[in-house]
């Protein structure tokens, strides 16, 4: 069965949620802050009259930082708990990729970042990192460590 | 609300109620297991029961009672669901659909009282679970087409078909009021009913919450967009295009206001069915109870009025049945014969508190706690160390219930856990207060969910905060000096003197951690917010503060909910968002608030030393020549100055007109001096030419005056040790404040004295008047 997914960048790396989670991209908006919030939460934005949570995945991911000037672009997803954003690098195609190309994380690949990786895709040129969506806004974790910290 | 409301109101949720049941009891045959799935289908057809038994239909009540026992037994573990219980289970909610259909139709509960049903499903709660292999000998009774051929997850259609109703189809119960409705509007043509409007009672439709919700946000949007325009129309010279974005202007707000509208319900709304309920209950337990309400207008949100809805009629029922004795037993007592129910609704530190009290008999804590050990809901160690407080807790957990027998009312076990889950699910909390002997009180908090609030707007460190003003108890402001000597250290902590008293002062950005380098520089000023937070003053200070408005307070999100210090969000009229403070949240934070500290005693010590002669601080302003005067300032209500424009005569008095209100002036300098002004002085307004007038707003016991001075001096703190007798009238004694002497006004004697020169001017008045005639 071929499957669609919205694809982004994040520190060079490729990523893909499936494309029926995404609501929206949108461009830079304006963010408010939240201080004492765990670092992965870049801040509110408010879109078209609903207050939506940023997730900056980067962080979230563990990967390098941001630098301060970057572009960055809103994908927007749905989850149980409404609408969440999460800070991408730049925005990719859509593509459609079959089963057959999907392959699990490898073994050597450990720690928080495994559980949201559900897999990669073998695309002809690059490998597409899937994105498990539920588990990258599930924050509870982080949340407890940053309230016991 | 008549009997026709709430059973049209009952219709339109059992119908909802009903189409889950399928899907639920379906789902349960798969994963029987699932104790949170028989839980709910256990409540609904405990709601549908009750309700119906108070509207007296008593056939549809019968079917419910005996489906109830069975699921009863199926809670407990007596039984294990099987298809045979199953389908009789979902034969009768369709012979309740049915039943429900025929109230619908004639008002009455139909013909049959479906005995084949009842004699099955009561066959079924004394059969063994353990053996299915009694054939499954059901005969479907006389209802519908076979129910065990049902697709799983019945669709809409499905629901549609069941009934036998001679049409082809039938509209889905929740369409049915519109679709009648629409059918009442075709017989008459256009013109007649243009020409003979609906009589009576209001018509509504009931509107889906997400459509209003939806509406919600896209006025929202509507209302970012025109603040854009019209900030471009100013920009640009073109009347046109003004005119154009100013009449949109309006009706955008007033769109906004009653969309707003059509969210919130005053709570009176869900509480006028409860006198009924009292009613009913206390017939049928032969006791004798008046219902009181205070607060009725307190406003909600629709979706926590729908939500509060079921936990308030349970605990109401509660009440009655299990709290307030019978009339016997409360005169033996030495109570009135007729039981007090009192509900009370009002806004707390930015929740909404709903407390329903009883002066009933109060919780048996022995019997509770026996009760629990009982059901193994806590170990005995447990129980032995457990407060008063925390057994009333208990009768919320589920499964619990005390009442020696099961009535067709309450004392099945459900209703105090529901109307927890019920109230938790909305983020709220119950808490339940009892006396053994006296009563007691149930207290829901609710959040303020999507309510809409007054806020004062905050700056700190280049982000805005909303501060709910329930919190606000007034601003201060230091300026030049005051940045200094205003803010006194006790051992490094910062306080300041308010009025006499250390206000422990926050400082919002380090309790959020905003602080940065620009921070370092020294302010030119210094705002205090003064806020109270759980019977404690504290004062927050913030960059800077902004304008007071009504905002829409929208839930943060889980992922922030750890976050103590917000309460919500909110979107501001440039459309950034803003947090919403939570005053408690960082009250707890900056230990401002904390447990063990006894604080009345520590504010009674405070209030009795500054009487003793500690310092004192006092308002000095100009008297007559060259004297002082001062109050003390504890007595001050504000300062204020009046344009001349604004002075106005009433009679032989000047008024101004102040905060909806209308304030009598009385001149300090026509009070004082003996005779030169008293005649003459009193009533001429002010020249026109002169400037604004310093007032000082004083409250002397209820009665609210502005006083006029020359000139406002200082505000000082000072002990006023040496002190001489009066040496004119309306002076209580002079004083040395600030090293110079100073005459303490007696505001008794200056009220009093104004009096008599307001009389005997209109006396004057009326005399010249007289003569002139």
């Amino acid at each position: 069965m071929p499957a669609q997914y919205c694809t982004f960048y994040l520190d060079g790396l490729l990523f893909g949620v499936d494309l029926k989670t995404v609501q929206e991209v949108v461009h830079r908006h304006d963010m408010t802050q939240v201080p004492l919030a765990p670092s992965v939460i870049s801040g509110l934005i408010n879109l078209r009259g609903q207050i939506v949570t940023a997730i900056d995945l980067r962080c979230r991911l563990e990967l390098q930082s941001r630098p301060q000037d970057a572009n960055v672009m809103n994908v927007v997803v749905r989850s149980d708990d409404g609408a969440i954003s999460l800070l991408v690098d730049e925005i990719g195609d859509v593509v459609e990729v079959e089963d057959s190309s999907f392959e699990l994380p490898p073994e050597t690949l450990r720690g928080n970042v495994r559980r949201m990786i559900l897999g990669v895709h073998k695309l002809n040129s690059r490998l597409m990192h899937v994105l498990d969506t539920a588990k990258a806004c599930q924050l509870t974790e982080v949340a407890e460590a940053a309230a016991s910290s | 609300m008549g009997d026709n409301d709430i059973i049209q109101d009952f219709l339109a949720e059992s119908a909802e109620n009903l189409d889950r049941l399928d899907r639920e009891l379906v789902g349960l045959e798969k994963n029987p297991g699932d104790t949170a799935a028989l839980a709910g289908i256990f409540r609904t057809i405990h709601t549908i029961k009750g309700t119906c038994g108070f509207l007296g239909f008593s056939k549809l009540e019968s079917v419910a009672h005996v489906g109830e026992n069975l699921l009863t037994r199926l809670r407990d573990r007596q039984l294990m669901l099987n298809p045979e219980i199953t389908t009789a289970l979902l034969e009768m909610v369709d012979a309740i659909r049915q039943m429900l259909d025929e109230i619908r139709n004639t008002g009455q509960d139909g013909q049959s009282d479906y005995p084949k049903l009842r004699e099955t499903l009561t066959r079924l709660q004394s059969s063994e679970s353990s053996a299915p292999a009694l054939a499954p000998a059901v005969t479907p009774p006389a209802v519908t087409s076979p129910i065990a051929a049902r697709p799983a997850p019945p669709s809409e259609i499905v629901t549609l078909q069941s009934p036998p109703p001679p049409s082809a189809t039938k509209p889905a119960p929740a369409k049915t009021q519109a679709v009648q409705a629409r059918q009442a509007a075709t017989p008459d043509s256009p013109q007649s009913a243009e020409t003979k409007p609906r009589e009576g009672t209001g018509e509504t439709i009931r509107v889906a919450v997400n459509l209003l919700d939806k509406l919600m946000t896209l006025v929202g949007e509507l209302v970012l967009a025109r603040n854009q325009l019209l900030q471009f129309s100013n920009s640009v010279d073109n009347a046109g295009l003004h005119a154009i974005s100013q009449r949109l202007d309006l009706i955008a707000s007033e769109l906004q206001e009653e969309v707003m509208k059509t969210r919130m319900q005053p709570i009176g709304n869900i509480w006028m069915q409860l006198p009924r309920t009292v009613r009913d209950v206390a017939l049928a337990c032969n006791k004798q109870v008046t219902i009181e309400m205070e607060g009725k207008e307190t406003e909600l949100d629709k979706t926590i009025i729908e939500a509060i809805k079921d936990p308030l009629t349970h605990l109401v029922r509660n009440s009655v049945d299990h709290g307030i004795e019978l009339p016997e037993d409360r005169m033996k007592v030495g109570k009135d014969a007729i039981g007090r129910l009192i509900l009370r609704a009002f806004h707390e530190g930015g929740q909404v508190n709903i407390e329903i009290s009883d002066d009933g008999g109060g919780l048996n804590h022995e019997r509770i706690r026996q009760k629990a050990l009982e059901r193994k809901l806590i170990t005995s160690e447990q129980a032995a160390r457990m407060s008063e407080r925390e057994i009333s807790n208990l009768i919320f957990m589920p499964g619990f219930s005390t009442a020696a027998k099961v009535t067709n009312v309450s004392g099945r076990g459900v209703g105090m856990d529901v109307v927890k889950t019920n109230v938790e699910k909305i983020g709220g909390a119950v808490d339940v207060q009892s006396t053994p002997g006296q009563g007691t009180t149930v207290r829901i908090k609710i959040p303020l969910t999507l309510a809409i609030i007054p806020a004062l707007v905050v700056n700190c460190r280049g982000e805005r905060y909303a501060i709910p003003q329930v919190n606000l108890l007034e601003l201060v402001r230091l300026d030049g000096d005051q940045v200094h000597t205003g803010i006194e250290m006790v051992h490094g902590v910062p306080v300041h003197r308010l009025r006499g008293r250390l206000l422990p002062l926050v400082y919002l950005s380090r309790e959020l951690q905003l602080e940065d380098a620009t921070a370092s520089a020294q302010p030119s000023s210094v705002n205090i917010v003064v806020l109270q937070a759980d019977e404690r003053q504290f004062g927050l200070v913030v960059d800077g503060i902004g304008d007071t408005e009504e905002i829409v307070v929208k839930p943060l999100r889980k992922q922030l909910k750890t976050v103590k210090t917000f309460a919500g969000s909110s979107i501001m009229g440039d459309g950034k968002v803003a947090l919403i403070l939570d005053v408690l949240g960082l009250a707890q934070r900056a230990s401002v608030v904390s447990e063990t500290r006894d604080r009345a005693v520590m504010e009674k010590v405070a209030e009795s030393a500054a009487s003793a002669g500690e310092k004192q601080t006092f308002l000095l302003f100009a008297g007559l020549g060259d004297s002082r005067m001062a109050i003390p300032l504890s007595i001050l209500d504000r300062l204020e100055e009046f344009p001349i424009s604004k002075i106005e005569m009433s009679g032989a008095q000047w008024v101004t007109q102040y905060r909806g209100q209308i304030l009598p002036l009385i001149r300090l300098s026509v009070v004082l001096e003996e005779r030169r002004h008293k005649l003459q002085g009193l009533q001429a307004l002010p020249p026109a030419g002169s400037g604004p007038l310093p007032v000082l707003v004083l409250n002397h016991e209820g009665y609210a005056f502005g006083l006029v001075v020359d000139k406002i001096l200082d505000i000082i703190e000072d002990r006023a040790e040496v002190k001489t007798p009066p040496t004119r009238a309306c002076v209580q004694y002079s004083v040395v404040i600030g090293e110079r002497v100073t005459e303490l006004l007696d505001i008794a004697a200056l009220v009093k004295r104004n009096a008599t020169l307001v009389a005997s001017r209109a006396l004057v008045a009326k005399r010249a008047a007289r003569g002139a005639n």
